[in-house]
């Protein structure tokens, strides 16, 4: 299969900042490749670079066979991006917007318009084809924003944190429109502090953490090298904070998370703690609402190879102050 | 080339479009040159003419700059500047089509301003090549001020205010309603740095036909210099903004 990223020790600095510290990889046609990683990890910055919309401070990148430090202009033209803000005009209608994409990606003008509707179609916009966009849920101006980027129609798409902000209906609506995508045989390079997402979408997953790519492989084979420690799940009520910390301390359990309202507990033999569970938590007058063993996943994977709680991933990114005027 | 001059113009023309009527662009555009010159008229109903070329000036440094000023500013705010940058342009076609726009706006608010001296206060246009190029010129040299004014700051009201920090000391260093010969030899020197001077002396000339600093052909090369220099020195700006930036 052809290669359609190639990106050769990418590395970005910010004044003394290190964005992106040396990231390779390769992508291949039809794929769809996640970038996971909790937010400030390098992941948007890796996008802004690929795309040619920033230049790296060293390292090169070939995306469809174009290097972004020698023609920028010409990478961008065969790509299609869908920032992490769905940000297209306000002011204009989803109709306008889609057609000042065609003028701007070059299209020719006998197929602007029969492109707009067909894209307002596909992402099922149409009644709103005469609304503004300022007046969009935030679902639609995602949906919109997506095929903005397909105006063109790239091989190859990326994809910013396709769900963040969305409720569980929109986000599972856009999973679907990205398996879609992909069944058309576009490539996809998508980032996420979703491991759910990178789990169900993802046919490989980068994980990066500040700036640098820990791990690469297909989410089997990250769960796979999680498989060696087991998980055992409780749900107690009442239910304290304190608790994962004190069942640290019970002999066979390496370690505790707090996973919402259950804990998590991890271990070389996991199952043989059961009892002495069931033991201290019944001292303790605690009831046990669920208790079940955990095949890995993804998660598992991930706080085993970052070393880093899964809880990181949860922590939304700042919200920025909404547009004026 | 083609190519790249239709994305100019539809850049251009999306921006015109999606911001000509944003409030403080109808403010600062038209309503603050119509309130100088009825203040002017109202003060002195016959020295108005010796003032009128200055404030269809001062119509276009203000709309051309506000213009330019505040839809890169808002772009930025609301991030759909990005959306152009990942579009397959150069930053030399977006500061075109950010300038176009902002031109057009300006010379369109310019028009109309020198319409109304022209009509009200009975002007005749002496040299109308040097006055629609003087136009012309003007409202692109005052856009890429505009331009330049909005990489530096963050919000719409910055660029406001950083905006005026330029343009009030233009409004009286540079021969709107006084001869820049009156000044003190120190503010003639700023005078003649600032594009503002050439747009005047070259409208005056055209208007009133007399007067002028120097001839009205040397003006016109002048501010074509300035929008020469101002173009070049805004893209290497903003192009290493967005390396900062993104």
């Amino acid at each position: 299969m052809a290669e359609v990223i190639r990106a050769e020790g990418l590395f970005k600095k910010f004044g003394q900042n290190v964005a992106v510290d040396g990231v390779s990889f390769s992508v291949e046609e039809g794929e769809v490749f996640g970038y996971l990683g909790p937010n400030g990890a390098g992941k948007t910055t890796t996008i802004r670079m690929l795309v040619g919309l920033t230049r790296p401070t060293s390292g090169e990148a070939y995306v469809n066979g174009v290097s972004i430090l020698k023609d920028p202009v010409k990478a961008k033209e065969t790509v299609g991006v869908v920032p992490e803000s769905s940000n297209l005009y306000g002011e204009l209608t989803a109709w306008e917007n889609l057609i000042y994409m065609a003028q701007l990606y070059g299209l020719p003008k006998k197929e602007w318009e029969q492109r707009a509707d067909e894209l307002l179609k596909d992402f099922g916009l149409s009644e709103r084809r005469d609304s503004r966009f300022q007046g969009f849920s935030r679902g639609m101006k995602r949906r919109l924003t997506i095929a903005a980027a397909r105006v063109h129609r790239p091989r190859l798409l990326f994809l910013d944190e396709p769900t963040t902000g969305l409720d569980v209906m929109s986000a599972r609506g856009l999973r679907q429109v990205i398996r879609k995508v992909k069944e058309k045989g576009v490539t996809v390079f998508l980032t996420t502090h979703l491991i759910q997402e990178a789990e169900d979408l993802c046919d490989w997953v980068a994980i990066i953490v500040k700036g640098k790519i820990r791990v690469i492989d297909t989410p089997e084979n990250l769960r796979i090298q999680a498989q060696e420690v087991e998980a055992l799940e409780i749900k107690p009520q009442p239910f304290s904070e304190m608790l994962p910390k004190e069942m640290e301390s019970l002999p066979g359990v390496e370690k505790a998370t707090l996973i919402e309202d259950k804990i998590h507990l991890y271990g070389q033999s996991i199952h043989q703690v059961i009892p002495q569970v069931i033991n201290y938590l019944s001292e303790k007058k605690i009831q046990i609402l669920s208790i079940k063993t955990l095949t890995p996943t993804l998660e598992d994977a991930f706080v085993k190879l970052t070393g880093m709680e899964a809880e990181v991933m949860r922590v939304d990114k700042p919200q920025k102050m909404g547009g004026v005027g | 080339m083609k190519k790249e001059i239709k994305r100019v113009y539809y850049i251009a023309r999306k921006d015109l479009k999606a911001y000509y009527l944003k409030p403080p662009l109808i403010s600062w555009g038209l309503m603050l040159p119509i309130v100088f010159i009825l203040a002017f008229y109202f003060k002195n109903p016959l020295g108005i003419e010796e003032v009128s070329p200055g404030l269809v000036g001062l119509t276009l440094l203000f709309s051309s700059t506000s213009m330019a000023a505040i839809v890169i500013t808002f772009e930025k705010r609301t991030e759909a500047l990005e959306r152009l940058l990942l579009a397959p342009l150069s930053v030399r076609t977006i500061l075109l089509g950010k300038t176009l726009g902002s031109a057009f706006f300006g010379l369109l608010m310019g028009f109309i301003s020198m319409i109304l001296v022209v009509f009200f206060f009975g002007l005749k246009i002496s040299y109308p090549i040097s006055l629609a190029l003087s136009l012309i010129l003007s409202s692109v040299a005052f856009a890429l001020i505009g331009i330049l004014i909005s990489v530096g700051v963050k919000e719409v009201f910055e660029a406001m205010t950083m905006a005026n920090f330029f343009r009030f000391p233009m409004v009286f260093l540079c021969g709107v309603f006084f001869p820049i010969t009156a000044m003190p030899s120190v503010l003639q020197v700023i005078g003649f740095c600032l594009p503002l001077t050439y747009s005047v002396d070259a409208m005056q000339q055209s208007l009133l036909a007399h007067g002028g600093l120097i001839h009205r052909g040397l003006d016109l090369l002048i501010l074509a210099g300035f929008c020469l220099i101002l173009f070049l020195l805004a893209q290497k700006v903003f192009s290493r903004r967005i390396q900062e930036e993104y």
